[in-house]
Parts: structure tokens; sequence; C-alpha cells
């Protein structure tokens, strides 16, 4: 049977893009498919909710301009809506910045429109990245493919969701402790965070710098390899975000692991892990080690101060960054008595609770008084979990497996303690603090509920993650879908 | 550490962020919540850690410095020949690629436009 524009959406980019540039399907017609299946999907009571703006004539418009050459020739995309473009909102999920149009577009969607890709859609997510489940944003929660009651994980749950949906076959969103492999996790789907520094972060607005990447989803590892190779590397604009590398060929044919050494972190296999949870993980190493890897245990000491330290150092740059938002320069005024007073009418109209919630514990943890007993302590100890990262790679490890989260998604509404919403990340964080690459690829499913292994690298060693990340998907098969 | 009442008063202030009264109960106990997490931090010894890492920290790299890599500053002519707007209305005059503009009132020594 011949291939349609919808059974194209769902065997991925790289079947799209060849049958694009050979000639054999209109790139008009596979996002025309991909509008059909958000519509489909997206809206209603009980629809995901997964894209917070989208225009099918801009959509239209680009695939007349776009080349029918590139590396993703026709291939639709979503981008979570804190990435800036000219053609549709980047509200960051905020009232602040409903309805704002960048005036220009972010070094990720220039890179896209010239390797052919078409952007269809904005993904929700929760406010200015702050979340994991996607219900922190000012427009409503986004719901799980998988599970209409549960929450597709955050803050990059709309990007997530509209993969797994099959609205597109790629994604990006960003990941400041976690907001790309954890919704990928919960979505059953393949998520990525770069080495910092990999991917431009022009356009992205900002949450906390020395923590954010802008990171790639794909239904499959080989179509977040191709996502990555085209948007990674050096900036032609030569901005401060992005390391002067040239982007690595992530593509490989090899599924072999002869040779490689993957530790397993023995706290990330905590007493308290699910038996599901640890089932998965085990039988995810025993693929990886039937394609030839040699699993050794390891040990990084200071893991149970990752969160403690994420959550001092983001909340901090976080009050920084967004002290931009006044009513002013960007979106929403309201009116104040005076210049003071409508500053804080502003801010405190636009910002939803735990936005708020995390400038105000930024700006304590930085204010007089305290800033060496959080800040600068904070700061030390990051350094000293980078170096337990550092110590494991020179001794003779090449990358390291995980679980990306404890557990499955859970329902919406179930987490209302800021603190226990935090322990979503537990397991992601240190990679951004660390600044290493990350990915999470699925291995199973608990209940149902899809659930994620994650592959940690040492800096700019994507490729080792992605050859481990090809095998272990290329071994688990179908296995990793049940 | 904890924070009380007058604490988060005083830091919604600094984040100019306007806090009901009503709100401020809660944002105690859960900020209070979320810092005694925090504390563990200060059992650890990591006194320098931090300014021994940065020291091994090759940096990004730094661009030659000829040019700004995009234009800050547009050809006076773009900006400066046309002495009336599309819609008519008088356009400002342009000296060294700046407008002209009249003096602020408010300005002390608030005399002829210059």
């Amino acid at each position: 049977m011949s291939a349609t524009p919808e059974s194209v959406l769902h065997d991925g980019a790289a079947a799209i893009a060849a049958a694009v540039r050979e000639g054999r399907m209109s790139p008009r017609s596979v996002v025309e498919a991909s509008f059909a299946r958000a519509e489909e999907v997206d809206a209603g009571p009980n629809g995901l909710n997964c894209i917070l703006s989208s225009d099918l004539n801009s959509s239209l418009h680009a695939v007349e301009s776009a080349p029918v050459g590139g590396a993703l020739a026709g291939v639709p995309f979503v981008l979570k809506d804190n990435i800036a473009t000219t053609t549709l909102n980047t509200s960051c999920g905020s009232k602040i910045l409903e309805g704002y149009v960048s005036p220009y577009d972010s070094t990720v969607a220039r890179k896209l429109r010239a390797a052919g890709a078409i952007l269809v859609g904005k993904g929700n997510m929760d406010e200015f990245a702050m979340g994991s489940s996607t219900e922190f944003s000012a427009f409503g929660p986004s719901r799980n493919p998988i599970d209409r009651t549960r929450v597709p994980g955050g803050s990059s749950g709309g990007s997530a969701a509209s993969v797994a949906a099959g609205i597109v076959p790629i994604a990006f969103g960003s990941e400041t402790g976690g907001s790309v492999r954890q919704p990928a996790a919960f979505c059953g789907v393949v998520g990525v965070k770069p080495t910092y520094g990999r991917i431009s972060r022009f356009g992205l607005v900002a949450f906390a710098s020395s923590l954010d990447n802008i990171g790639v989803f794909g239904r499959t590892v080989d179509d977040a390899a191709r996502a990555m190779e085209v948007v990674s590397g050096d900036d032609a604009l030569h901005d401060a975000t992005s390391a002067r590398l040239a982007a690595p060929e992530l593509r490989t044919d090899s599924r072999d692991l002869a040779g490689v050494v993957i530790g397993k972190p023995k706290e990330y296999f905590p007493a308290s892990l699910t038996p599901a949870m640890r089932a998965h993980c085990e039988r995810a190493i025993d693929a990886l080690r039937a394609r030839g890897a040699e699993i050794r245990d390891v040990s990084l000491p200071h893991t149970d101060l990752a969160l403690p330290v994420y959550y001092i150092i983001a909340p901090a740059e976080c009050s920084a960054n967004l002290a931009r938002f006044d009513g002013v320069r960007y979106g929403l005024r309201m009116e104040g008595e005076g210049l003071r007073g409508m500053y804080e009418a502003t801010r405190s109209t636009g910002f939803g609770t735990e936005v708020t919630r995390r400038i105000l514990l930024g700006t304590y943890v930085l204010s007089a008084g305290y800033y060496d007993a959080y800040y600068r302590k904070a700061q030390d100890v990051r350094a000293l979990i980078a170096k337990d990262f550092t110590d494991v790679w020179a001794s003779g490890v090449h990358a390291l497996f995980t679980p990306t989260t404890a557990a499955p998604a859970f329902t919406i509404g179930a987490i209302s303690d800021p603190y226990e919403m935090y322990l979503c990340d537990l397991f992601t964080v240190s990679a951004n603090l660390a600044e290493v690459p990350a990915i999470s690829v699925p291995i199973g499913r608990i209940d149902g509920l899809p659930v994620g292994g994650q592959v940690i690298a040492p800096k700019f060693d994507e490729r080792m993650m992605f050859r481990i990340s090809y095998a272990l998907e290329s071994e688990l098969g179908q296995a990793a879908h049940t | 550490m904890a924070v009380s009442k007058d604490d988060v008063r005083h830091i919604a202030g600094l984040a100019r962020i306007g806090v009901a009264e009503e709100r401020l109960d809660s944002l105690v106990t859960e900020l209070n919540g979320i810092l005694a997490h925090m504390d563990v931090l200060q059992k650890v010894n990591s006194a320098g850690a931090a300014a021994k890492a940065d020291a091994l920290r090759t940096g990004m790299p730094l661009g030659a410095d000829h040019a700004p890599s995009v234009a800050l500053e547009r050809p006076i002519a773009q900006i400066a020949p046309p002495t009336r707007a599309l819609d008519g209305a008088p356009m400002p005059s342009v000296i060294d690629g700046f407008f002209l503009v009249p003096r602020l009132a408010t300005h002390e020594d608030a005399g002829d436009a210059s």
C-alpha cells in the first residue's frame, strides 16, 4: 500500500523528508494532515490542549518557500511557547505575555526553516517553564495522550504530547531541570537534553541562564538524532549561548556496544524505587548488556544534594531574568499608583502562583544577609555535583544509565505541595547542574503508562549517548512500549 | 533559617510584586516548607569548590572585536532623508545618527531645542 500523508506522519521525520525529497508527497499535504490530527485530538473539554497557537495559512505559506532538498524537508514540528518565532505567539504559557509576537526568530526556528521543516504550532507549557506537569500554564493544563486523566509531564508537556499524539514527528522544548526528559518519559517518546551550549539559546526566553537548554523530542531515537543534527552547532550570529563547535553527526547504523562501559549509579536506584520501575530498568540494562556493553556499579555521592541546589540556583536566576517583565517593554500592563504601583499591579496580575513563588524564593536567596548562606553555598555544592560526573568519566566509564523518573505520569491535580512537585525532577536535575547531555528513551509501561530510561554522557559526547540509545531502542523493540 | 511575614513583604517589594495581605500567611508556609529542604546544604564541606571549578573552566570563546555580529547602527541615509512621514507628520531632524527632539520641559535649564 502506498504511503499517505497520515501514514508518513506516523512513520516519522525520516520517512517524510524522503517522500518529499523524492517528490512522492507534497509538503502541503503533510502539513494539512498534521493540522487535521491536531484538530482531532487537541480541541474540546477533554482535548489534549497541547498546542497554544497555530495558523494553517501561515504554515502553508512557509511551505511555499521551504527547500524541498533539506534534511527535514516537509517535516512538521512544534516549538515550545517560549521559543521565539515571528509568525506565531510566544507567550511562555503566561498571561503577562498573552498575544506577544516576537520581532525576530530564534536560531532554532531559523535552522529548522533552512532545513525545510514547517512550524505548525507552539506547544503548551508550565508558565515560564516552571513546573513539571504543564498544569501551571495560564491557558489550562495539557493532557497526556496515553491517559487523558493524567499530566503529560512538564514543563514542555505540550511539545511532548504533540509528538506522542501523532500531530508531529519531532518537537522542541526547553530544559532547565528535566523539562524535556520527564515529559518524554511520561508520554512514551524520546527526549534529549543536550550539553549546555550545544544548541544556541538565541530566542529562547530565559528562565535560569546557567541551566537552560533547548531540547528535542522525537518518536524514535533516529528522529531525535536527525532533529538534533539540524539545530546543533555554532550559531551564525556568534551569540553568547552556543559553543563554537560544528553540529556532530549523531546518526549511526551500529547497534553494537562492544567495548562500551555503562555505569549504574547506586544513588539513582534507591530502596524506595518501586519494584515495577526497578524491573523495567533491569530489563533495559540486560538489553544494553545483550548488545555488548559492560555494566559497572558506580557512585555519584552528591546526588541527594542536587534538588536543594537546583531550587536555589534556578529561582535566583529566574528572579533576575523575569525582572524584565515590568509592564513597560512587553505584554500586559496594569494601572497602579505611580511607576512602582504599575510594576507591582502588572507583575502580580500577570504572573501565576508558581512563578510568583519562585521569584520570591529567588529574591530571598539573593538578598543581603542570605546570599552566602544560600546562593554561594549552592554554587559550591553544584561544583561538587559536577565533579562527581568527571570523576566517574575519569574511571573509564563512557556513560550512565538511570531511570528518568521514579514513577509514571500522575493524575491531573494529584500533587499540590510545591516541593512534592519539585521531586519529579529528582533524577534529571543533576545533568543540568553538571551541564552534561542526557536522553530519555522509552523502556516499557507500568499499568499501561510509559516510563523512560535515561542515558547520561560526558560533555559534548552526544555521539556516545545516541549510540547507546539506538542500541537500547533496537534491542527492546516493541517491549519498550508494552 | 525561616522567613516571616515581614520578610515576605520585604522581598515582594524588592521583586516589585504586589502581594495581598491575605496571601502572606500561605506564602510564609510555602516558602519555609521549601527552604527547610535547603538546610541540608549547610552540613556539606564545600568551601571554595565553585572557585576551583571556575579556574579549570575554559569558558566561552571570545569573538574578534572588529564589528558587531548584528548591525547595531543603520546608515544615516536610511533614516535621515524624508522630512515628512507617510501620514504627513513632520519627521525629526537627525545629526550624527541621532534624532533631535525638543529639550524636556522638566530639565532645570529648559530652553531652546538643541
